[in-house]
Formats: C-alpha cells, sequence, structure tokens
C-alpha cells in the first residue's frame, strides 16, 4: 500500500483524504472554495448556529456541490446537555450521524472540558451518533473516550487557532499506541510540516481549518497540507531509520 | 401568545405550530433544525407542534466554522 491510497475508516464510512478540513476563518466563499478543492478533503466541518445570526445556508450548497461529506460540530457549546442538544439538532438540519463533539471549558484557552466531553460523548454513542471527540492531549482521556464507543479520538496539538503545531508529540505517540479506532490530531497546525509530524506519528488523519484559512494564501497552504498529509503518511509507512548519536557514514569506508 | 425565538422575544397566534415560525423568520426549507424547550422538534412534526405559551424556540442552521 502507498501513499493515501489506503482510505481512511471511520465506523462504517471510509473517507477518500486523510485531511479533514474545517471551514471557520475564510474570506469569503470563493476564497474557501478553491482551498477545499486545492486540499482535496473529502470531509469538511460545519458548525451549527442561530439562524437569525447569519444569511443563507451557502456553506451547505458549496460542500455538497464539491461532493464533500459533512461532518457538524458542536462548537461553542460550555457544557454536557449543550452538546447534546446542538448534534441532535444538527443530525436533524444535515440528516447525518456524524458529529464533530466538542465542549470547551473556556474562551481564553479553548481547551476541552474533559468532564463534560466524556458525559456527552457518553449519550451521543447511546443515541446512534457516530462520535468524533475534539480531546486534549491526554492518553487517559483519549482511552476512556474510546471505551466509551467513540469512532475516532481527535487529540489536539495545541490549542484552536494558534498554531504551535504539536506540543506534546510523545503524549499524541502513546495515544496513537493505545488506540485501536482513528487518531486525528485536531488543532494547533501552523504549517505544513506539522501535518507531516501528526502523521508520521503514526496519527490517522489531521484536521485543521485556521492554518489553511487565514494563511498569505489559502490556496496554496491547502495544497501544501495536502501533500504533508501524504507525505508523512508514507514516511510513517515506510519506516523512518532510527536515531542516533554519532555519525555513520553513508559512503564506503576509504581504505 | 408569547414565544422566545433564538432568545427574542416574539407575539404569535394562539396555536401557532413550529411551521409558523419558521415562516415568520423566512428560514429556507433545508438545513435548518428546531428545538422547542430544549427538544428537538422533527422536520415532519413542525405543521401539527403547537407551541406553548413562553415555549423557547431555537431554531438553528449551518454556518462556516470548525
Amino acid at each position: 500500500m502507498t501513499g493515501t491510497e489506503e482510505p481512511l475508516v471511520i465506523g462504517d464510512r471510509k473517507i477518500d483524504s486523510r485531511l479533514i478540513m474545517g471551514t471557520g476563518g475564510a474570506a469569503n466563499l470563493a476564497v474557501l472554495e478553491r482551498a477545499l478543492v486545492a486540499s482535496g478533503t473529502a470531509l469538511t466541518t460545519v458548525a451549527m448556529r442561530r439562524i437569525d445570526a447569519v444569511t443563507g445556508t451557502g456553506v451547505l450548497d458549496l460542500l455538497r456541490r464539491l461532493g464533500i461529506e459533512i461532518l457538524p460540530n458542536t462548537a461553542g457549546c460550555r457544557s454536557a446537555a449543550e452538546a447534546v442538544l446542538t448534534a441532535r439538532l444538527a443530525r436533524e438540519a444535515l440528516q447525518t450521524d456524524l458529529i464533530k463533539l466538542e465542549v470547551i471549558a473556556d474562551e481564553r484557552t479553548l481547551l476541552p472540558d474533559p468532564i463534560e466531553l466524556l458525559d456527552a460523548a457518553e449519550q451521543l454513542v447511546a443515541d446512534g451518533f457516530t462520535v468524533l471527540p475534539y480531546t486534549n492531549d491526554d492518553p487517559v482521556l483519549a482511552r476512556k473516550l474510546e471505551q466509551a464507543g467513540c469512532a475516532a479520538v481527535m487529540p489536539l496539538g495545541s490549542p484552536i487557532g494558534t498554531g504551535l503545531g504539536i506540543r506534546n508529540p510523545h503524549n499524541i505517540s502513546m495515544i496513537v499506541d493505545a488506540a485501536s479506532v482513528p487518531v486525528v490530531l485536531d488543532a494547533g497546525i501552523g504549517t505544513a510540516s506539522d501535518a507531516a509530524t501528526a502523521m508520521e506519528l503514526g496519527c490517522d488523519a489531521v484536521l485543521l481549518a485556521t492554518a489553511v484559512t487565514r494563511a498569505a494564501d489559502p490556496e496554496r497552504m491547502a495544497h501544501a497540507m495536502r501533500l504533508a498529509v501524504q507525505a508523512g503518511w508514507a514516511a510513517r509507512g515506510a519506516g523512518r531509520i532510527p536515531r542516533r548519536y554519532w555519525a555513520r557514514a553513508s559512503s564506503p569506508d576509504v581504505d | 401568545m408569547r414565544i422566545i425565538i433564538n432568545g427574542e422575544p416574539h407575539t404569535m397566534v394562539e396555536a401557532a405550530t413550529v411551521a409558523d415560525v419558521i415562516a415568520v423568520l423566512g428560514a429556507p426549507p433545508v438545513g435548518v433544525a428546531v428545538a422547542v424547550d430544549g427538544e428537538v422538534v422533527p422536520r415532519a412534526s413542525w405543521s401539527t407542534h403547537q407551541l406553548p405559551a413562553e415555549a423557547r424556540v431555537e431554531v438553528l442552521t449551518a454556518v462556516q466554522g470548525g
């Protein structure tokens, strides 16, 4: 198996891209469309909001026209109860059982509230959802989310929108090694090397938005992310050399 | 009859339904979901689901995000 030809499988779905995109932060729908096409993504998030605060359903029309599967999220929810209701509304509005579960503790860090998150995950799994929780880079919490029946776990690399990359690669490795569901690195990606690193650590996919939508040239960065995810996945499969302290010649010894 | 739609007070006729709320908001026919007092009302029930007085109605749709 080479490159990214092996599809990502989440629950009973095959996803034809290991780069999952978000739609937040794009200047307009035309910019977003070019970025999504360049990314090659097959699964993309949307948020749920009160209808009087927005105009039209342009982002849904765009995703459907591009043939991209919709992954609604519960962004903005601060409690399990809020997140569960938002997920149920998303399922009704969009006719999908997929949900990116976000339960945020505070606006300053946007870090997940682990207690509310696990509670919401248990309720949504029991209600028949395919739950993809956005979680802390905590191997114990990731294990508990998997045990609760989540279809994937999505640890952060660093806080949402910071572009600080993967602050604790060892934790990501431990999550990957213990998980039997897909691991999606979600949040904190700044540039292409961060996405490649996530895949080299053994993640099954990367989810990002800001790194593309707020880049100086979103379309070019989307293309870069697509290549980085493919390269990182291929390198992980190829098996990197062990790290050595001292040099080791690659040319034959001189007689 | 007074109800709350997306946090704002509205006056509706007696025995108003969820479908009446959708009409008042001019909401598009697809990509929208409604909760009344914290419970989702399926689209198939919109025209028959009557709202109680002081009902808290939430009407959501998908936007760019995440």
